[in-house]
């Protein structure tokens, strides 16, 4: 019975976060955004205390629930585990091995250096529920997008309008790569071994079974019943049930109750460690220090001299023919960009970079088409914007209200029209006013904060056409007028970034 | 094109109700004369075929031919796989299609055909030919024009050579009408410089037509008998078109016809929805006073006479349940005596036959009909919609808008009730979506309207002098207003 409680609970959630990943209308979000905020790892960066305390609770109270039913990459290696034992017709697959207690702590106090020194991108690697939101951000994402497209063409045959069509791209290279080999990585070990990753790997597996050891209510072996017949150990996947001892490795065991409903001599049961006097143990040293974020100083190398943009400015300059046709539209290039820019709510760059942990939910979420991994080796896999394939709408503050880790404080509308996330620059050599000798304006007339002022191209002639200049005081750094200048491929406006966010 | 799709599928959804209302009535008819032996053959389930020998003529006064009331616009010609040639550059001309219906509209008495140079991105006049060229040359009239809008053949060599062409292109001696294309427009035109300079109305007619000797070359091919009428279409400044029939009056020029836009929206309302244009009443008045034939163009206005908003749909059916909205229209334009033809651009079968039920006779509109219309006619001007008739010579736009595609779907959306004025409105949130998504479905996003620079480039090119980049401007402040729900 509470193995089928389990199940369910874990397919549940399971559904839910990988829907969080690749709802892109924001219903799902909406309603279950909760379910990426109870993740541990997140939970900590953004010191949110009940919900590590909850956790932490919880785990003292019966165990490393958690692991079985609300991280998706536990229940992800159950499912990878349950084909493996399905191909294979072998049903009780594992045995026992000892804790290797020197691998498990080794890397968790790595893992806490290397967050604490400000080396996230390296240590994220191996946080669950971030490696996790890779796989399903970068390979389950554009699959549920692509069948989403079919639904649209669909739809839009039957004149209805209940499913709209939405881009499917390539968000960045590295951080595909680094979800390929995350997902080849823990489904091997997975499909070999069960739990092994996340017994020996995982930080957070390693952090709850501090509190797991002590565990109130935990699957006791009844020596009284037990004929020693093994099974409960073979079927154990995180190979903590030393049968011979009957003896169960309570920091590894991840409360799958798969060893209950197997037992054939209902030997094991949950038993309350409070009410077996022997072993009354003051357990309380279950708390964990959240980790502080100390600001580290001289860690991330400033991008020097990016070299001026390429103006290579090809308009079509064709024979006006009339009755209909469409010019050609050459795809906008991303600038080089001096800052990258951050999206609303994570004020300074340091604090971003300490706090996210690259799980790609912000990605997922964002309509627009402007958050996208970084490529670069300090920011990893962390997201950033560019403007080549939108800008960050005024009405849209998704990411911040989807960031698990705080690394994108929550913000509201109104806030988010006056924080200033970099200043626009204007590019004389690409402006089509100067260069096509037509009337634009378009950035101006997109500016949602009047920060574009035109002038007379010529201070001699106020009859002259008009050129965009940018009173850097009211530009926030949205990018509208970079996505919307006529200027292809670089644009001729562009907006650096800034390393400390701030209300203007 | 899925407005064209729709119109057509209004015609044919029409043709079923006129199909099953005929059944009733036949029905209950053969019930009256109680003279059901068999009730299967009374029982019809095909649609009515247009009459072969019922179409209406006109008569040339110059010439005593007698020309069909329905001329065949070959501006909007189907091509492989649906739609028309104007939208989809890269599809081929559907040929056979093109045939067929051109042998359809002769089998039913129609013989006048409107092509020009420029039409279905200049495809237009080889495949009239072909089709037409299976005929004895005197079953058919053609109508094509001189179309040197690009500032590039403003030579008399130029136009020499278009004209040659057309002759070619159309595999025949000579053309039954030839006109001066789309005067009264304005022009531009690089200078030395390289810099655009805009020419005013006046200007670019004598820069296409006049200094360059153009026009009186052209009226001595119609003394060689390669042109049996030479005549103009108009759009835009009225001066133009005064100037024109002035040379006339003082013996300069004769014009033998005119190409006007007509139709119960333009014969008064042409000037309050666009103070750049002029009533057709006045057009066709100056015309009847010097006997000059009109040959009529926009008799549905690029088919939005056709599809109409909902509650205009029943107002015009609760009248006359059995003819489509598109042949009040037709009547409309067919009625004044001093018709000559009236030119509708077709795509479809259905579109052809629908028109002929209306020539085959015409039904001249009554003065109580006329009043009806004028009163539709004021519900249409209401709606605010842009005086769009997705004509595209504004096309291709040198950044890449889809400028009619950006006014279709907006007029659509007026039309079906989806252009929500205020968000406290029950139905606000489907009127929204249905018109963002269908924004996106309508327009790709590169080419929607937020991305217009305005140059005001496209503006000369507008035969409904529309103020484009001030109309697209509305459309998209209005898109923001939507997405940022400021409404």
């Amino acid at each position: 019975m509470l193995r089928k409680i389990r199940v369910a609970a874990a397919i549940v959630a399971f559904s839910l976060v990988t829907l969080l990943f690749l709802d892109f209308t924001g219903t799902i979000q909406a309603w279950f955004g909760f379910m990426a905020k109870i993740q541990f790892l997140p939970a900590i960066l953004a010191m949110n205390v009940i919900v590590v305390l909850g956790l932490l609770l919880l785990t003292l109270l019966v165990g490393r629930v958690y692991c079985s039913v609300i991280c998706p990459m536990g229940v992800f290696q159950d499912i990878v585990s349950w084909i493996s034992a399905k191909r294979k017709g072998k049903k009780a697959r594992f045995g026992y091995s000892p804790e290797k207690k020197v691998l498990r702590y080794a890397v968790l106090a790595l893992f806490v250096v290397l967050m604490l020194v400000g080396l996230n991108e390296i240590a994220i690697l191996i946080a669950p529920y971030s490696a996790y939101g890779r796989i399903a951000n970068t390979l389950l994402a554009p699959i549920w997008a692509m069948g989403n497209n079919i639904l649209a063409s669909l739809a839009e045959r039957a004149d209805s309008y209940a499913f709209y069509t939405t881009d499917v791209w390539m968000k960045g290279l590295p951080t595909l790569i680094i979800a390929v080999v995350t997902l080849a990585v823990v489904s091997v070990l997975a499909w070999r071994n069960g739990r092994t990753w996340c017994n020996t790997i995982c930080p957070v597996g390693t952090i709850l079974g501090f509190a797991s050891r002590y565990a109130i209510f935990r699957p006791v072996i009844d020596t009284n019943k037990c004929k020693d017949c093994g099974l409960c150990a073979k079927k154990c996947k995180a190979a903590a049930i030393d049968f011979k001892n009957h003896s169960i490795d309570y920091s590894r065991c991840v409360d799958c109750f798969d060893c209950l409903e197997n037992c054939n001599s209902k030997a094991i049961d949950i038993k309350n460690r409070l009410k077996e006097k022997s072993t009354a143990s003051a357990s309380a040293e279950a708390q964990q220090n959240c980790q502080s974020q100390n600001v580290d100083a001289g860690r991330r190398g400033f991008l020097i001299g990016a070299g001026l943009l390429a103006a290579g400015v090809a308009k079509a300059q064709k024979d006006k023919k009339v009755d209909g046709g469409l010019a050609t539209i050459i795809d906008k290039k991303v600038p080089e960009r001096q800052t990258p820019i951050l999206p609303a709510g994570s004020w300074t760059a340091e604090h971003f970079a300490q706090h996210c942990t690259g799980c790609q939910l912000c990605v997922s979420a964002c309509p627009n088409g402007v958050l996208r991994p970084s490529s670069n080796l300090n920011t990893l896999m962390q997201p950033h914007m560019e403007y080549d394939r939108g800008y960050c709408r005024p009405e849209c503050t998704r990411c911040s209200e989807v960031c698990p880790t705080g690394a994108i404080k929550p913000i509201t509308k109104a806030e988010k029209s006056s924080i200033k996330i970099g200043t626009a620059v204007w590019h004389k050599q690409n402006c089509v006013v100067l260069t096509d000798g037509v009337e634009c304006g378009n950035c101006a007339r997109h500016c949602p904060n009047g920060a574009i002022v035109m002038v007379p191209s010529d201070p001699k002639n106020p009859e002259s056409h008009m050129i965009p200049t940018i009173n850097t005081e009211r530009c926030i750094g949205c990018g509208a007028c970079e996505n919307l200048c006529p200027s292809r491929p670089y644009s001729a406006i562009h907006v650096e970034g800034t390393e400390q966010q701030r209300e203007i | 094109m899925s407005e064209k799709d729709n119109n057509n599928i209004d015609r044919r959804e029409f043709l079923k109700t006129a199909g099953a209302a005929a059944i009733a009535s036949s029905a209950v008819l053969s019930a009256c004369t109680g003279n059901s032996n068999n009730p299967q053959q009374t029982y019809k389930t095909t649609i009515p075929e247009p009459p072969t020998d019922k179409m209406t003529y006109r008569v040339n006064p110059k010439t005593n031919d007698k020309v069909s009331l329905l001329g065949f616009g070959m501006m909007r010609l189907p091509v492989k796989g649906g739609g028309s040639g104007r939208e989809n550059k890269d599809a081929e001309l559907d040929q056979e299609m093109i045939n067929k219906q051109v042998d359809y509209a002769i089998e039913h008495g129609v013989n006048m055909f409107d092509t020009s140079p420029a039409y279905c991105q200049g495809r237009s006049e080889k495949a009239t030919g072909i089709a037409l060229h299976r005929y004895p040359r005197d079953k058919y009239f053609i109508s094509t024009k001189l179309s040197n809008f690009n500032p590039a053949t403003w030579s008399l060599e130029s136009g020499k050579e278009m004209f040659n062409n057309s002759l070619k292109e159309l595999q025949v001696d000579y053309v039954d009408f030839l006109l001066l294309h789309a005067i009264g427009g304005t022009s531009e035109r690089p200078n030395a410089q390289g810099i655009n300079e805009k020419l005013d109305s006046q200007q670019t007619l004598y820069a296409r037509y006049i200094d360059n000797g153009l026009l009186d070359w052209l009226v001595g091919q119609q003394k060689a008998g390669k042109i049996k009428n030479l005549g103009f279409s108009y759009h835009g400044d009225i001066k133009m078109f005064d100037l024109l029939l002035k040379w006339q009056d003082e013996g300069k020029y004769h014009w033998d016809f005119v190409l006007i836009e007509l139709n119960y929206l333009d014969w008064k309302h042409a000037r309050e929805i666009n103070p750049g244009n002029t009533n057709a009443e006045y057009l066709y008045a100056e015309l009847e006073k010097r006997g000059i034939p009109a040959l009529i163009m926009e008799p549905l206005l690029g088919g939005r006479l056709a599809k109409v908003p909902d509650f205009i749909f029943k107002k015009m059916k609760s009248r006359d349940p059995e003819h489509s909205i598109a042949s009040w229209a037709m009547r409309y334009a067919g009625s004044p005596k001093g018709v000559l033809s009236v030119l509708s651009g077709m795509t479809y079968l259905e579109n052809v036959k629908d028109n002929i039920n209306t020539y085959a006779p015409l039904n001249p509109v009554s003065e109580e009909e006329k009043n009806f219309l004028e009163e539709v006619a004021d519900d249409i001007v209401g709606l605010n919609t842009i005086p769009c008739n997705d004509c595209k010579y504004c096309m291709p736009c040198p950044y890449g808008i889809d400028i009619p595609a950006i006014f279709v779907h907006y007029n659509k959306c007026i039309n079906e009730g989806n252009r929500p004025n205020n968000s406290q409105h029950p139905e606000y949130e489907k009127q929204r979506k249905a018109f963002l998504v269908g924004y996106d479905r309508s327009v790709p996003r590169l080419r929607q309207a937020s991305h217009c620079v305005g140059c005001h480039q496209c503006e000369w090119h507008c035969p409904q002098k529309i103020k484009i980049a001030e109309e697209i401007q509305k459309v998209d402040k209005y898109v923001e207003d939507l997405k940022q729900g400021r409404l």
